[in-house]
């Protein structure tokens, strides 16, 4: 039993994962990279100035330059993967591994809750996972490409958590039950967090074009939805073909 | 193996067993997204950086 919900959570991840991780490498990395280009450039690469002017030259100094001092005392040494196959290996095992942390994850939910993820409810699960962990946490903090002002890192991390949490609780509350005082309860969880506010990221200019973030919000969530809506009906799919080969006696077909 | 009939599906689970399975599930599923979406190590931020960013984390 144990086995069956971890081999339909990973399998179902890893078909998730992989298509997702593929639209990421066509439409949404392009974008990142593209936004890379730009970071820096918008009021935040203070490390070379202050190098070159905490600098007094006494006379008669030989001629040198300051590209490399500026260069390792504004970026230290710290390891990335290189652009290219290696970056984009990387992308997709996150990518994978975040779909299978997705996909415990609901697959919990429904252990803990009693609510079967199958074929025919495995839409509704992706759509709730979508609102729960795309929709509602862009809702206040937008996506964002590198390179755009944005607020203290820890802060939003919790503000993301705090609204994923209560987001996932209204959709729970409204899948066991459709009671009047659900819905309020439900309505009050999903508001909560946007009344209380998002981080609110700094009022900086930003190098990175409009036109390039503007497409990032849109991929970015459109990638998201395919992703839940692959993940919960291949989930669901995946626990009806289980149930139904363990329903059989020896496993010989009926 | 199992040589009955029984059905596998959730409704046929005890309530002991989900809470084990669901545990299980819910601290795998937790740490690998600790791990790729929210931890400060940077070898982590920077090998997930652009799946924290196309997913939504909050990156940076």
């Amino acid at each position: 039993m144990i086995r069956n919900l971890f081999a339909a959570a990973l399998l179902a991840a890893l078909c998730a994962g992989l298509i997702t991780a593929g639209l990421q490498h066509f439409r949404v990395t392009p974008l990142i990279l593209h936004a890379e280009t730009f970071e820096g450039e918008g009021g935040h690469s203070h490390g070379a100035e202050a190098v070159a002017a905490d600098h007094e030259h006494a006379a008669g100094t030989p001629e040198h330059t300051h590209d490399a001092v500026a260069a390792t005392e504004a970026e230290p040494e710290e390891w990335a993967p290189a652009d290219g196959f290696e970056r984009t290996a990387y992308t997709t095992l996150a990518t994978v591994l975040a779909a299978a942390g997705f996909a415990l994850v609901i697959g919990a939910v429904s252990m803990f809750a009693g609510l079967p993820i199958t074929f025919a409810n495995g839409f509704l699960w992706g759509i709730a996972g979508f609102v729960t962990f795309s929709l509602a946490p862009a809702y206040g903090l937008a996506p964002e490409l590198p390179g755009m002002p944005a607020a203290d890192l820890g802060a939003r991390q919790v503000w993301w958590v705090g609204t994923a949490l209560a987001t996932g609780a209204a959709c729970l509350l409204l899948a066991k039950t459709r009671a009047g005082w659900a819905f309020a309860v439900a309505i009050a969880l999903v508001a909560a967090p946007h009344i209380i506010g998002a981080p609110v990221a700094p009022d900086e200019p930003s190098a990175v074009p409009a036109h390039l973030a503007t497409e990032f919000a849109a991929i970015t969530l459109g990638t998201a939805l395919v992703f839940w809506l692959v993940l919960g009906v291949v989930f669901g799919k995946l626990n009806d073909v289980f149930a139904a080969r363990n329903s059989v006696p020896n496993g010989v077909p009926a | 193996m199992n040589t009955t009939t029984t059905s596998t599906g959730l409704q046929s689970l005890s309530i002991s067993q989900r809470i084990i399975a669901g545990s299980l599930a819910l601290l795998l599923g937790l740490t690998l997204l600790v791990g790729t979406g929210f931890a400060g190590d940077f070898r982590l931020h920077n090998g997930a950086h652009d799946t924290r960013h196309a997913m939504g984390f909050p990156c940076h």
